[in-house]
């Protein structure tokens, strides 16, 4: 349950020229966040949908693909999202009362979260460059393939696995087997792997910065941010950073696993 | 869709709400508890289920992250439109698998 | 309607009066305008970015008229043939028509025909255009300093693996431009959503915002989609990672998917527009309400949404799934009737209307003209099996120039005529601007519909070299090429002298409606003294007209005397007299 109250404690907000009631700037702003949300959810969507689509198409070969991952440090990672997100939370609603202190806390809290988890992926990334899971010429995969998975999705999906050899090469390499086209698509997943959570990492390092910056002003008193609003902002943009990873986490790391 | 709501109150004033530290925690604890829920339940094999029930379990957390740590729940009727728009136009690009899935129902001969 | 006096030469004559302050006056500075947030300035920045951006694209469409004048043509390079239709529709697409009519005459009216002082977010709409700048210079210099032959659609594996041109510099362009367009979307849908004028309800709205509103959701949803898809053809070739590699089992096809899910809708993002002009400008010289508002306002966003679901259109001849070619062929037809719709309810405007032939509606009518055809033909490519003769040939060159230039081009240039006087304050000399959308007109056609017969002959798009049968067709389209651009020519001319020369604009010189016509041309930088109260339909001509009959209406006003602004007001609509007791602080 919540209250509707116009609290005293909420500092006044400033009116700027074009609009005609705070109430209408607010909403303008939030409105036009979830906007820019909305462009964020097709950027990412498209994505899914190349992820969905080679996983429809080769259900095996990904499933062999991400045993590799760590799943431990996936969760890990989502319990420390899951948790900067309800932080973010936290901030909003001290800032909105100007509970100074209690908001420098909680963002602060968000902000550690936010390297907690890039920390993390440092290690999940070195692991797999280690391994050289990471797509291109060095792409190796140590685990056999097994015939009968290969054969299986190049029957079940003859018209998208058409046999083209490797990038760069203009003609079919003498030596060329079912078996590369197996390895590059193991290297297909780690492609969308590292794509979409490369992005997903840029994403958290912007709320890093933004974040951060927020954190400093609020810290030195700076007057752009006496309004609750610039704070409120930042925390939609962090939940939806917390979104995009709660569909990742399922559909990349667990989704197969048995 | 009118705007003639919002100019009842006078300038510099607004309407906030205030949602309480407990309704947080306990939005919180519920995620952590769906979080254990998806990760126990990847481990036992349903077959196809697996995706239903992870994507489900994704599909609610998303709800409570939105609702509640958004706040949209309180918003307007224009945020809501905009806060549901974005995961209704995904389903429109997810149309392109409509062609992968019945690629398969005509066995052509490769090639020309 | 020739007894109208034009004559807006009555004020300010012999400097009695100064020019009141307006928006270009208040200040000089060169940092006065890079810096401002006004979106009347920003409007005008834009304006002279994409005519720059749209002489660059017209160069090349120069040059490969030139190469394809001879079936073995020497002048160029084959590999320069490709890069010239490669920077011919990449800057035409990215930079000129998918900015054109939003970041212009949108970004200088949206907020003004919604009666208010700016957009929700003004320094985003500032931030917008330096982004736009930003990669238009970016491409312009990969163009000019060794190009791109990969064509405008970035088609995969070539783009990533085979082509070694600057495809990165270019795509990493196309995408900043695309948040640029992006910033512009979300503006202008907040803008329309909460920020009209007290009494403006979505009904009332003119239809020009309703495009603009159908166009930013366009915008909005899909552009993310292609900057993603781009980004990871860039990721390609640089990280080497595959995701629509066929070599790595990845599908080219999807990226057309991805790619098209975007790029389809932007044609309407090019189109939507034009059309919100063209019922501006019918309603106002046919002195009538536009024919069935609700249904030009509901066929926009029908438009917005089935423009989102026929992009397999694009790849029936791929190796899509011939059932969805079906479905994607069926909604394709469907996509005729919101369009039908606008086209018949424009006629049936301009039908028994006391029509005022002036230079905006000739554009006006050619765009219906045009448009038609445009269309009519995109209907024979919809059809499957037509589509499989005709797909990659020059008949669908012709049929999307059609649309986009005979569209989105004669819409462009009817509203740039129908409010230059409202944006510079000063008239253009009509004779020229008549004479100039009359050789715009010939030389379109004579340029694009050789190409239909091209086409259907079986002239395959993007070919350097072609058999020598096809050569009077070529001969005649580069000949018209030439025509069209005395015809673009001219107006660039005379518009730039109007800014010196040209007669001042009264406030209102069509005797048009809407908010924009209230206020002085050019508009003051707040747009408005007082909040305007809006009580009527948009496009209620009947008293004007009745005004007109009577003889005591005149576009020509008083001259106002210093210091009097405030007092300002239009004498035609004395229902939108500012209310001084509705001031805001």
């Amino acid at each position: 349950m919540s209250l509707e109250l116009q609290h005293p404690a909420v500092a006044p907000q400033r009116l700027s020229h074009q609009f005609e009631q705070i109430d209408q700037q607010n909403e303008i702003y939030i409105v036009g966040m979830w906007t820019f949300l909305v462009t964020e959810i097709m950027f990412f969507g498209a994505l899914f949908v190349a992820l969905t689509v080679y996983r429809s198409v080769y259900p095996d070969a990904f499933e062999q693909a991400h045993s590799a991952l760590n799943v431990w440090l996936g969760l890990t990672n989502t319990f420390i999202l899951l948790t900067s997100s309800f932080t973010a939370a936290m901030a909003v609603r001290s800032k909105m009362l100007g509970q100074r202190v209690l908001t420098l806390l909680f963002l602060g809290i968000t902000i550690v979260c936010a390297f907690g988890f890039l920390g993390v992926k440092y290690v999940e990334y070195s692991a797999e460059f280690r391994e050289h899971h990471f797509p291109g010429p060095n792409f190796q995969w140590s685990q056999t393939v097994s015939p009968s998975t290969a054969q299986g999705d190049l029957a079940a999906n003859s018209q998208v696995a058409l046999g083209v050899p490797k990038i760069g090469v203009n003609e079919f390499p003498a030596n060329y087997q079912p078996q590369q086209l197996e390895l590059h698509k193991r290297e297909l997943f780690f492609s969308l792997y590292f794509v979409m959570t490369g992005l997903h990492g840029f994403h958290v390092i912007i709320g890093i910065l933004v974040l951060s910056t927020l954190w400093l002003l609020i810290y030195f008193n700076h007057p752009t941010v006496d309004d609750y609003m610039p704070v409120e902002l930042a925390g939609l943009y962090w939940h939806f950073v917390d979104i995009v990873w709660i569909f990742l986490y399922p559909l990349v790391y667990l989704i197969g696993k048995q | 869709m009118d705007n003639s709501e919002h100019i009842n109150h006078g300038p510099g004033v607004g309407h906030h709400h205030v949602t309480p530290v407990g309704t947080y925690v306990a939005t919180y604890l519920a995620l952590l508890v769906l979080l254990v829920l998806t990760f126990a339940v990847s481990r036992i094999d349903l077959g196809a289920f697996n995706i239903v029930v992870a994507l489900g379990i994704s599909v609610v957390k998303t709800a409570l992250v939105v609702l509640i740590f958004m706040g949209v729940r309180h918003n307007s009727k224009l945020t809501w439109f905009w806060a549901s728009i974005g995961f209704v136009w995904l389903i429109l690009l997810f149309l392109t698998l409509g062609d992968y899935v019945t690629r398969q129902w005509v066995h052509l001969p490769l090639g020309w | 309607m020739s007894s109208i006096p034009l004559n807006p030469g009555a004020i300010g004559t012999g400097g009695r009066t100064r020019a009141r302050e307006n928006y270009l006056n208040i200040k000089h500075t060169v940092s006065s305008w890079l810096l401002t947030a006004d979106h009347k300035r920003i409007a005008v920045l834009y304006m002279i970015s994409i005519s720059v951006m749209f002489l660059f694209g017209g160069v090349a469409a120069a040059g490969i008229r030139i190469a394809l004048v001879r079936p073995h043509d020497t002048f160029f390079s084959s590999e320069t043939y490709n890069k010239l239709f490669s920077a011919h529709g990449i800057i035409m697409v990215f930079f000129f028509l998918v900015p054109s009519i939003p970041a212009t005459l949108g970004n200088f009216l949206l907020p003004i025909m919604i009666g208010a002082r700016d957009l929700a977010f003004p320094r985003l709409n500032l931030l917008s255009w330096y982004l736009y700048m930003f990669g238009a210079v970016l491409v312009m210099g990969a163009i000019l300093f060794g190009g791109i032959d990969t064509g405008w659609t970035f088609y995969e594996p070539y783009s990533s693996v085979y082509s070694n041109t600057n495809v990165v510099a270019v795509i990493v362009g196309v995408f900043i431009a695309g948040f640029s367009s992006i910033a512009t979307g979300i503006n202008f849908l907040v803008t329309v959503h909460k920020m009209r004028a007290p009494g403006l309800t979505w009904f009332r709205l003119p239809l020009f915002v309703w495009a603009m509103y159908a166009t930013s959701i366009i915008i909005v949803l899909g552009t993310p989609v292609v900057a993603i898809t781009l980004l990871m053809v860039v990721l390609e070739r640089v990280f080497g990672v595959c995701v629509f590699n066929p070599a790595c089992g990845g599908d080219p096809i999807l990226f057309e998917h991805l790619f098209w899910f975007y790029s389809h809708p932007a044609v309407y993002i090019m189109i939507l527009p034009s059309m919100g002009i063209i019922s501006e400008v019918i309603a106002c010289f046919a002195r009538k309400r536009i024919f069935g508002y609700e249904f030009v306002a509901f066929s926009s966003m029908a438009i917005a949404l089935l423009g989102f679901l026929v992009w397999g259109h694009h790849m029936f001849v791929t190796g899509e799934s011939m059932y969805s070619g079906m479905v994607f062929s069926l909604i394709t037809f469907l996509i005729a009737v919101p369009s039908a719709i606008k086209v018949f309810n424009w006629s049936a405007t301009l039908y028994k209307g006391n029509v005022w032939l002036t230079s905006p509606l000739v554009f006006a009518i050619g765009f219906i003209l045009l448009f038609t055809i445009g269309g009519l033909t995109g209907l024979f490519l919809a059809s499957l099996a037509v589509d499989v003769h005709l797909n990659m040939t020059y008949f669908v060159v012709a049929h999307f120039h059609y649309v986009m230039v005979g569209g989105a081009i004669f819409g462009y240039m009817a509203g740039l005529h129908f409010w230059w006087p409202k944006i510079t304050g000063r008239m253009y000399p009509e004779g020229w601007a008549m004479l100039s959308a009359f050789i715009m007109f010939i030389g379109f056609n004579l340029t694009f519909f050789p190409q239909f017969i091209l086409g259907f002959d079986g002239m395959p798009r993007r070919y350097h070299f072609y058999p020598p049968e096809f050569q009077m067709w070529n001969i005649l389209s580069s000949a018209g090429s030439s025509v069209l651009a005395v015809g673009m020519i001219i107006p660039g001319i005379y518009f730039l002298w109007s800014l010196r020369y040209g007669a001042l604009a009264p406030s209102n010189p069509w005797g048009a409606k809407g908010l924009e016509w209230t206020i002085p041309s050019p508009p003051p930088s707040h747009n408005f003294d007082n909040v305007p109260i809006v009580t009527e339909d948009a496009y209620a001509y009947e008293a004007i007209y009745a005004a007109e009959l009577a003889g005591d209406y005149s576009h020509v006003e008083a001259p106002i005397p210093l210091g009097a602004e405030a007092e300002y007001s239009s004498p035609a609509e004395p229902s939108k007299l500012p209310n001084s007791s509705e001031e805001r602080q």
